[in-house]
């Protein structure tokens, strides 16, 4: 086959499944979200945003956004250059660590809240250890903190590998001569993370939080099962616009919300990490 | 022709033979209710066993459950036979895509529950199918805690919120339960019982002093309960636990505590305020799509499930009553006792004040129930101040009534129109 063709025939199956699986569904949602009956409105985008509990779900998300991903980050690059690091068991550690990944993220909120639940495993070794006289309900209206923590370690516990998975691969493809130059001037292994490490992998990094950061808008499973209604967050209000309202116009309008959103996250983090003209690997 | 498409042939023919038989056999019965699957097992093996034909009785939850319908609808070709759901769900459908059952020439016993069916049109959208209401359960355990001189069976809502108090004191923690989770039925409490008791009204009345009272009490009885309540939804779970001593739940949802130990259990009616004792009825019905593959079928089935004998089947099933006259068998499960005995003694009680399912609200019955529920988050669970939330929800009220147009239902006074929020 002609060679000027061919990338273009091995990208067509993928650029159609897109088109009727992502582009064809979004219009309908954009026009569901801009119209009640027949004609263009606002309306939906006014009703959804009007609600009290709006602002407070935006809050939620953002605030878990912001305590989850640094420490997401932070963690993956560590586990990241441990991992590379390793001589022996490499891939068993990966493997393990891994784990996570492969479970559904309302498999993970259940496991965590078998964990924190009134009769769950934390209060029952707290109780063993003579910490508590009776065990304490840590996911009421009363301790909203605690549910905060809940979901962000199960949030942590549950999506870090995905950025491990990213950063590895991303830290496997920094050439060694550039350490080993730098080890020649004697620079330290604080310096040479720094000076070396970080700067070549900001394009895996770019990819990392791009992907970390629009799925952590779209938390829902894991703070449904910890939070309930407790803790508000953009998803769960679409989902409750949806199923219990069975307000498609205004669920649209939610999902758009979020959409947006994850756009504008993403184009800042392009623009911050952003690889200049010309440098490469 | 090959070996091969010999065999590639005949396998394709028996193919389409089997769908065709498949398509032709079950009548898919679409439903909301008796999900747990011992219910729907029941359903299958006890009730619907009886039919002529075969019936596939598949149970989801509302949302699944209408997103098929709708599928259905838009394609105009459908597989569903008959559905089977709440009230509310039916008065939220278009009346155009439900089949007009008036005329098979049966009805509920109840004139009420026929004209709920007919959704504000002069057709029957659907079948009353079953019936139930909700209730209030202890155990026995706690009997010894209720205040001097109260009767279980006439109990005031100050005179819960002192068993309650007594039962926290005796117990070292809350003991009254309220399913307050995300499925749980929160909103009906306040609309059919605290709002009726207290304001006799549930629209009208929403913003009134006798509604900020309703509140205040609603406060003083919430410092009695167990904070977990805001993840309980079936308080049969909290009753076998003990995590709650006391509680006020659908008869359904507090079957299985009574079934498993008949003997630590009492059900006995919700309690009263001032304006009387509210309650309201849980009404399911049974409806034809448009769609139905098989219309005789799928009447032949509405007839059946309306039978005396298939309803006393149901009501074993799921736990929910009967809606035609039919004489009880003496030998029912221990739940179906408790909870008729105490709907009994609620629709009995010299103060009773009855409700009706809010009607005429159409998709907006999501909407009318998260006035509520709203309320009782910020009122409740954010301690706002009374008077402040009910006058700023009041707004989405009169927005959701003024968009609607629909009357008052009792206990409200009757309206010319829209029911308006005073």
């Amino acid at each position: 086959m002609n060679a000027r063709i061919l990338p273009y025939v091995l990208i067509l199956p993928v650029t159609l499944f897109l088109c009727v699986f992502f582009l064809y569904p979004f219009v309908l949602v954009a026009k569901q979200a801009f119209s009640t009956g027949a004609c263009f409105t606002m309306e939906n985008f006014r009703e959804v945003t009007t609600y009290w509990k709006f602002p407070i779900s935006m809050r939620n998300t953002l605030l878990l956004a912001a305590a989850v991903v640094p420490i997401q980050l932070a963690l993956s690059l560590l586990m990241a250059t441990m991992v590379t690091r390793m001589q022996k068991g490499r891939d068993l550690v990966l493997y393990i660590w891994t784990i996570p990944l492969g479970i559904s993220d309302l498999a993970a909120g259940l496991i965590w809240l078998a964990i924190f639940e009134q009769s769950g495993f934390l209060n029952t070794m707290m109780n063993g250890l003579g910490v508590v006289d009776k065990p304490v309900n840590f996911l009421s209206y009363q301790h909203p903190g605690v549910v905060f923590l809940a979901i962000a370690l199960a949030e942590i516990w549950r999506a870090t590998a995905i950025m491990l998975v990213i950063l590895v691969a991303g830290i496997g493809l920094i050439p060694k001569e550039y350490y080993e130059a730098a080890e020649v001037f004697g620079a330290s292994p604080w310096k040479r993370f720094l000076r070396i490490t970080l700067p070549m992998l900001r394009p895996s990094l770019q990819t990392a939080l791009v992907l970390r950061v629009i799925l952590a808008f779209e938390i829902f499973a894991v703070v449904a099962a910890l939070g309930g209604t407790l803790f508000p967050v953009l998803m769960g209000e679409t989902y409750a616009y949806q199923f219990d309202l069975l307000n498609s116009g205004a669920a649209a309008a939610m999902a758009l919300i979020i959409l947006a959103i994850s756009i504008g996250f993403t184009l800042i983090i392009l623009r911050v990490l952003r690889v200049p003209k010309g440098a490469s690997i | 022709m090959t070996l091969f498409h010999k065999i590639a042939g005949a396998a394709s023919g028996i193919a389409i033979t089997c769908a065709g038989v498949a398509a032709q056999a079950d009548i898919l019965f679409w439903s909301t209710q008796a999900n747990p699957v011992e219910e729907s097992q029941a359903m299958r093996e006890q009730v619907l066993a009886g039919f002529d034909d075969a019936v596939d009785y598949q149970s989801n939850e509302v949302g699944a459950w209408l997103t098929r319908f709708n599928a259905e609808l838009q394609a105009n070709s459908g597989s569903i036979g008959l559905l089977g759901a709440l009230h509310g769900n039916f008065s939220a459908m278009n009346p155009d895509d439900l089949v007009d059952v008036g005329d098979l020439g049966m009805m509920s016993a109840s004139g009420t529950f026929n004209d709920l069916a007919k959704i504000g049109t002069d057709q029957m959208q659907y079948m009353p199918w079953m019936q139930a209401s909700y209730i209030m359960a202890a155990n026995k355990d706690a009997l010894q805690y209720l205040p001097e001189g109260a009767d279980i069976d006439a109990l005031s809502y100050d005179e819960l919120i002192a068993w309650a108090a007594n039962a926290h004191e005796a117990a070292g923690e809350p003991k009254f339960g309220f399913p307050a989770g995300p499925k749980g039925l929160k909103h009906r409490f306040f609309q059919g019982y605290l709002y009726p008791s207290y304001t006799n009204g549930v629209v009208r009345t929403f913003a009134s002093d006798e509604a900020v009272t309703a509140w205040e009490k609603f406060r003083e009885l919430w410092e009695h309960t167990n904070p977990g309540s805001t993840n309980f939804s079936f308080m049969q779970e909290q009753l076998l636990s003990g995590d709650a001593w006391i509680v006020f739940d659908h008869t359904s949802r507090l079957a299985q505590a009574f079934n498993e130990r008949p003997d630590d259990f009492v059900a006995f009616p919700a309690p009263a305020g001032p304006a009387g004792r509210g309650f309201m009825p849980v009404l399911a019905g049974i409806a034809i799509p448009r769609t139905t593959p098989d219309m005789e079928a799928s009447k032949a089935l509405v007839e059946y499930m309306l039978k005396p004998e298939t309803q006393i089947a149901t009501l074993r099933a799921t736990n929910f009553f009967p809606v035609v006259d039919v004489e009880l068998p003496g030998d029912l499960p221990p739940s179906v006792q408790a909870a008729g005995a105490a709907v009994a003694k609620i629709s009995g009680s010299a103060d009773a004040n009855p409700g009706l399912l809010p009607a005429g609200l159409g998709e907006k019955g999501g909407d009318f129930n998260r006035v509520f529920v709203d309320a009782f988050e910020r009122i409740i669970l954010a301690r706002q101040d009374i008077r402040t939330v009910l006058d700023d929800q009041k707004t989405t009220l009169i927005e959701i009534m003024n968009e609607t147009g629909a009357p008052c239902w009792a206990p409200d006074a009757p309206s010319e129109g829209a029911c308006p929020v005073e």
